[in-house]
């Protein structure tokens, strides 16, 4: 519900979450009945020239790009990928019956926490066997997204994107705009928008998650990538001195974004930047798919988010990676390993990028000479970082951030003044949460 | 009314009576004993199976979810369910800063469902009852959004609210800085919003209702009231309306009922965010997804599932009394 957007993938309409909200009640009360066929382990003998694989690529600009990467896989090792796909929402509110019923070899997931609880849950196989060939082909940063709690990895990344703040080349030319890299400069560039009758940061949080991602940049620029970890974790307080500075400083730029934005979806809010309306916009880099003219796409640029505090720095870059995941007792295993290694190659991340130019590469080895100009900006950014984030709701349990959090920041948005009384609230929530398992 | 409709058939019945079973033949009585075999497996078939499916879905599912009220568990595995006592329903009454706001928005859903609209829809009735020209196309219009779903409305009602580009803001200027009007985003706005996108459906639910109820209304009381020299008004409130009470119970029950179950428009509208949230919402928002918080969710299902008890218990004992004396 509340994540899939960040993917980017799917563009979404404003009927999407109800619409899936529908198809995953349906799920839940059927969720029960392959919970018990689960027992019974079908395990009919496999063939080990075909493996399956549950795929969230409904879309079709995905979609066939994975169907690409399939087909050059049978090319090469004759084996064939049997794909089996859902609808992208939908994958993901059924991901728990799915993977306790009879799940596909392989299957789409998630970097970050939402990986690890499920692999924390034994619902997924390690693959320490694959990242012994595929190793070289990552760097560090994505070495640590793709281990389980436990130090083994448990995920193959293929693509990611990062988020950032978005602004057009010729409004900045037009008025004389810099590129601010502090916070100082930022809060001056948007008094200064302001002047000239733009709205500065552009913003839209009726979907609940876009708050999230502006949350997670000025925390791990106030606190630094260790305390966001562990806020993310539960393991930090949100009444800690340091949390509410992350608040402190999100409430002195609040002024600065759009009006109204808990009732404006981030399609609406990316058209005031299309539009010229807005100065900035704080997104993933798949807002380009509101720019639907290559004109406009072209002036399309972004910044990483500004300095807060020196010792942290930019060093840190939000960017949710998706790939794939190996199921609990995968029928054709051997089969499946081969599979997961040839994805975590370079050809077959650049087979991907040929049809879908909005994501970048997560293998540093991939071939980026036909990149876009922003999409090689995207890659030197998350290259360059220092750490890797996700996003709030794949840094933390979904069960938190979509119950507490979503809720939280819409009240904080509309509301600054509330903080103190907020905090405490989301403190005592995480808590029970937390607990709970 | 419906005692009204089949006294109104009597007549008929008594000029064209059932032709009469022919002698020696079966007689009415020996059908029961005559069942077949084959009689009594379908006939045990037809009530049993739909018996074991309703137990099944709405009994087991209804107890399970009371049972799992008083746990925690995220549905992976049945060895994670815990055992938490009163917890959740602590948790919830304390903690959950979006509870009582929801409480309160299924009783104001009620309230104004039942002040506004539903006069409202009596209103129409009554007009329409009057046998003007062209009724049925008035009564087509205002029944037409009855029959489409909750969810179409609440998408037709967001481009109308739709704070930047919506029609009432693109209309009244509503969408500049300075001066905006966020319907679906500011608390103090969105539930009324909400509540006239519902409203404008249940009029015309209620306007069916009372039309039914109208239509049974023995025209001779029309026709003594006014020869007692009764104005318009005198004759609704003295005559007519007493002769509804079946169909005001009815009124009442649909109410309550629409007023509880009410979800789909707000999903649509904003998913029940700050200032719309709803039991109903907060349910869904717990149980479905990822990881869920099954126990919690069926927590809010059970707080309800008490207060529909509450409204429907004192209905059908009433109901079964009347029937009794009956």
């Amino acid at each position: 519900m509340h994540d899939l957007s960040p993917s980017g993938l799917s563009v979404p309409g404003p009927s999407r979450r109800t619409l899936l909200r529908g198809i995953g009640g349906a799920a839940a009360l059927g969720g029960a009945i392959p919970l018990l066929s689960a027992c019974g382990g079908s395990s009919a003998a496999s063939d080990p020239k075909t493996l399956t694989l549950g795929s969230n690529a409904s879309d079709a600009v995905p979609k066939k790009a994975f169907a690409d990467i399939y087909a050059a896989f049978k090319k090469q090792s004759g084996i064939t990928v049997d794909v089996n796909t859902k609808d992208h929402n939908t994958f993901q509110e059924q991901i728990n019956s799915y993977l306790q019923g009879t799940p596909d070899d392989v299957f789409n997931w998630f970097a970050g926490y939402r990986m690890q609880f499920f692999a924390g849950k034994k619902l997924a196989t390690p693959i320490d066997d694959v990242w012994k060939t595929i190793e070289g082909n990552f760097p560090d940063a994505m070495k640590a997204l793709s281990k389980g709690e436990d130090g083994k990895y448990y995920f193959v990344p293929l693509y990611t994107y990062p988020w950032a703040i978005f602004y057009r080349k010729s409004v900045f030319k037009k008025y004389g705009y810099e590129v601010p890299t502090t916070w100082a400069q930022f809060i001056a560039l948007c008094k200064q928008m302001k002047k000239d009758n733009l709205v500065p940061i552009a913003f839209g949080d009726k979907d609940e998650w876009p708050a999230l991602g502006t949350f997670d940049q000025i925390n791990f620029r106030t606190n630094g990538y260790d305390f966001h970890v562990e806020l993310m974790a539960g393991k930090a307080s949100w009444t800690d001195k340091r949390t509410r500075a992350a608040f402190d400083n999100w409430a002195e730029i609040l002024p600065y974004h759009q009006d109204g934005a808990v009732g404006r979806t981030w399609q609406d809010a990316a058209q005031t930047l299309v539009s010229k309306k807005a100065g900035m916009y704080l997104l993933g880099m798949f807002v380009g798919q509101q720019f639907t003219n290559a004109a406009d796409r072209e002036d399309l640029d972004f910044f990483p988010f500004p300095e807060i505090d020196p010792s942290y720095g930019q060093d840190t870059v939000e960017a949710p990676t998706d790939g794939f995941m190996l199921s609990k007792a995968p029928k054709n295993h051997a089969g499946a390993v081969k599979l997961l290694e040839y994805l975590g190659t370079p050809a077959a991340e650049q087979i991907y990028l040929k049809s879908d130019p909005n994501v970048v590469a997560a293998s540093t080895k991939a071939d980026t000479s036909s990149y876009s100009a922003m999409q090689k900006k995207g890659y030197d950014l998350i290259s360059g970082a220092k750490n890797l984030t996700q996003y709030m709701d794949r840094d933390s349990r979904p069960d938190f951030t979509s119950t507490v959090m979503q809720p939280a920041l819409q009240k904080f948005v509309r509301d600054p003044k509330g903080i103190d009384s907020l905090l405490s609230s989301i403190e005592r929530q995480k808590k029970t949460i937390f607990a709970s398992s | 009314m419906s005692t009204d409709i089949s006294t109104a058939e009597m007549p008929e019945a008594a000029v064209a009576p059932p032709p009469a079973p022919a002698p020696g033949k079966r007689g009415p009585q020996g059908h029961r004993r005559l069942l077949t075999r084959r009689d009594r497996f379908t006939l045990s078939l037809m009530a049993g199976v739909p018996t074991i499916l309703h137990v099944a879905l709405v009994w087991v599912t209804a107890l399970a979810s009371v049972a799992l009220a008083f746990t925690t568990w995220d549905g992976i595995g049945f060895d994670s369910i815990k055992w938490v006592g009163l917890q959740n329903f602590r948790e919830l009454f304390t903690q959950n800063p979006q509870f009582w706001p929801a409480v309160q928005h299924n009783i104001i859903w009620f309230v104004v469902l039942i002040l506004i609209p539903t006069p409202l829809g009596l209103f129409l009735a009554v007009q329409l009852d009057k046998k003007i020209r062209f009724s049925r196309v008035y009564q087509t219009a205002f029944f037409l959004p009855v029959v489409v779903s909750m969810a179409c409305i609440g998408f037709v009602w967001q481009l109308v609210y739709n704070p930047d580009t919506g029609l009432i803001n693109s209309l009244i200027g509503a969408n500049k800085p300075g001066h905006y009007i966020d319907w679906i985003g500011d608390p103090h706005l969105n539930l009324w919003a909400i509540l006239i996108a519902a409203s404008w459906r249940h009029t015309g639910y209620m306007m069916i209702l009372y039309l039914a109820g109208l239509k049974g209304v023995d025209p001779s009381l029309r026709e003594a009231s006014s020869l007692d020299g009764a104005n318009e008004w005198q004759t609704f409130k003295n005559v007519i309306f007493p002769t509804l009470r079946p169909t005001n119970t009815i009124v009442l029950v649909v109410t309550i009922i629409e007023s509880l179950r009410a979800f789909d428009l707000v999903y649509v509208f904003n998913g029940g965010a700050q200032g719309t949230e709803l039991l109903s919402i907060l349910v869904t928002d717990n149980i479905i997804g990822e990881s869920s918080r099954i126990g919690y969710g069926s927590a809010i299902a059970v707080v309800l599932l008490l207060i529909s008890l509450v409204v429907i218990i004192p209905y059908l004992v009433s109901t079964f009394r009347k029937e009794r004396r009956a």
